[in-house]
């Protein structure tokens, strides 16, 4: 394995930007998975749920690589079902409700257009254990991203109704995606180490691909630039918590039982 | 079944000497375990008796994502929650293959919504039973897959060529359900006695629903005679329920789990269990709307359906944009 082992000082980081990515890809896939038999078609349902489970399966692998660089011998699903909502570091346009189904698709694109810059961008990291897991991961994402895009580009050209409910979409989660590209001091480290981007520079990228997609879509960017933000640090919307009270409700029913 | 007492139009199954030459040729084709394919000729009653079979199969597999789904959010580990997952995608998928056998036949897949969500068509009693616990996913994959292999395992060999294939592919899933299922079984029975009391109530509650899976006994239905006959039906409901019993019996004890049946009791003469007789005033209560949850599985379907319009109406609309475009290019070019 790379460095970060013999310096904890590394170590502590990776264990933080790897809670990062692991709990973007726990919420976001617990959101989706509660369309689960309520979409709009069969179809969706099962992309939807494919969609999850690869964020799930992706959450494995980060919550995995934050409890070996953080050496206490937690495993991946005590950090996922026994941490509170301020343990969680997650982007708070994750955890949003699902809203209606334009909702969804246009959260998921939101989502995808920065994931997979990210995941391209990681698969260079001086970590080697990061750079195996982005690039597993990105392979999944560049999916994710063709089918949310496209979808966000039949239904913003669509009918009127679609038009509207795509544009109320985008309007409602727009402040919820200046986080992304928001820096704090661990990301500095992070950048200077060589084992992530700087968060800046992954939004020309996004910029580049959500202007195209809205464009085809015929959907208006909103003029409004505020940043909703706080969920790296720990501080999150209301709703986190209704989402990890029902996620973790076994665990902390059955302490210490195996399932 | 997923299927469940699936009617045919027929009073007395005929022999062949009294049927029109083309119906006798196509009943010696079946006699004879050739397939049947989509465009070839059938009789009409044939045709009509596999659309309400396999529109009701299909409708089983997508209400029977609901039960599980139910616990999608709240499964107790990563692992867990990643199987099912998998698992209730799975059932979608089946959904989507037996839309598409059944299509074949000429009815469309909008046809078959609207005939379950008006409450025409029918789907298996089992999904209209709540899951209170998580033990009750373990005792889905474990004994209603299990009781829905019995059954689909000898249709991969059925009639009708679509309606088999689409068999096939479902069957190599099925037993990956059943597994998962038995799976969370043995954990919990191994568990903390607390999770053991959760294994044995889930047991209580889906052992007599999945026996009745199977149907009442139709040694004596005209249908189940024609349906056998058309080979799209091999067993009876008999057969079938005793073979499930027989190998859930041995897994129940392996689990230390107790089969609530003061009934059960080995027969050595006969080689299998003797059982007792499910309550099957409760059965046509459920098959008539009247079960735990009918009202919510259907009320869910509807409101998936009518909150989706848009959505539908929005990828059409933009798919004749698209053709209108092309063609004004076209001729642009022209
Ligand atoms: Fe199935
Ligand atoms: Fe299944």
């Amino acid at each position: 394995m790379g460095a970060p082992a013999s310096s904890p000082a590394v170590s502590a980081a990776v264990a933080e930007f790897a809670l990062r990515m692991g709990d973007n890809c726990l919420i976001l896939g617990h959101r989706n998975s509660e369309w689960c038999g309520h979409s709009p078609a069969l179809e969706e349902d099962i992309a939807l749920a494919n969609t999850a489970l690869d964020l799930i399966g992706q959450t494995q692998l980060w919550l995995g690589l934050a409890c070996e660089a953080e050496g206490k011998g937690r495993t991946p699903d005590n950090l996922a079902f026994l941490r509170d909502v301020s343990g969680y570091r997650n982007l708070l346009l994750v955890e949003q409700p699902n809203g209606d189904f334009g909702r969804t698709l246009m959260r998921q694109y939101l989502f995808d257009a920065w994931h997979l810059p990210l995941l391209k961008a990681l698969m260079g990291s001086a970590d080697r254990r990061i750079a195996e897991i982005a690039e597993k991961a990105s392979k999944e994402v560049a999916y994710h991203l063709e089918r949310s895009a496209d979808l966000v580009v039949r239904l913003g050209d669509g009918t009127a109704e679609s038009h509207a409910r795509m544009q109320a979409a985008l309007d409602f989660l727009w402040p919820y995606t200046g986080e992304m590209f928001l820096a704090d001091a661990l990301d500095e480290e992070l950048a200077a180490t060589g084992l992530a981007p700087e968060p800046a520079s992954l939004k020309p990228a996004w910029q580049e691909h959500v202007g195209r997609t809205l464009a085809d879509a015929t959907l208006k960017v909103p003029e409004k630039s505020f940043a909703q933000k706080g969920g790296r640090r720990g501080v999150h919307s209301e709703h986190l918590g209704y989402i990890l009270a029902e996620m973790q409700f076994l665990q902390r029913a059955y302490p210490g039982a195996s399932w | 079944m997923y299927a469940q007492m699936v009617k045919t139009d027929t009073k007395r199954v005929r022999s062949l000497d009294e049927m029109e030459p083309q119906e006798r040729a196509f009943q010696e084709r079946i006699d004879a375990g050739q397939k049947i394919e989509p465009k070839e000729w059938m009789p009409e009653d044939y045709r009509k008796t596999l659309i309400r079979q396999i529109s009701q199969h299909a409708h089983s597999e997508i209400v029977g994502q609901l039960p599980e789904g139910n616990w999608i959010s709240r499964a107790p580990t990563l692992e867990r929650k990643a199987i099912l997952l998998a698992k209730v995608q799975d059932e979608a998928g089946h959904g989507l293959y037996l839309y598409c056998a059944a299509e074949t036949l000429g009815i469309s897949r909008d046809q078959m919504y609207e005939q379950l969500h008006s409450g025409k068509a029918k789907y298996s009693s089992i999904f209209n039973y709540p899951t209170l616990s998580w033990a009750d996913i373990g005792a889905i994959g474990w004994l209603v897959d299990g009781a829905a292999i019995m059954n689909q395992v000898p249709l991969q060999r059925c009639s009708y060529g679509p309606y088999a294939r689409a068999m096939v592919r479902i069957c190599k899933e099925e037993s990956f359900h059943q597994r998962q299922g038995f799976d969370i079984m043995t954990v919990l029975a191994k568990g903390t006695p607390e999770q053991k009391a959760m294994a044995q109530d889930a047991l209580d509650r889906w052992w007599w629903p999945s026996l009745m899976m199977f149907g009442p006994s139709d040694d004596a239905s005209v249908h189940s005679a024609q349906s056998m006959a058309w080979k799209i039906k091999q067993n009876s409901n008999d057969e079938l329920r005793q073979k499930f019993v027989d190998q859930t019996v041995p897994q129940a004890k392996y689990l230390g789990l107790t089969v609530p049946d003061p009934a059960l009791k080995w027969n050595e003469e006969k080689g299998g269990h003797d059982f007792g007789e499910p309550d099957w005033n409760e059965f046509f209560a459920v098959i008539a709307g009247e079960g735990p949850c009918n009202r919510e599985r259907l009320e869910a379907r509807r409101k998936a359906w009518n909150d989706g319009a848009w959505f539908r109406d929005g990828l059409t609309a933009h798919a004749e944009k698209q053709a209108a475009r092309r063609q004004a290019s076209r001729i642009a070019a022209e």
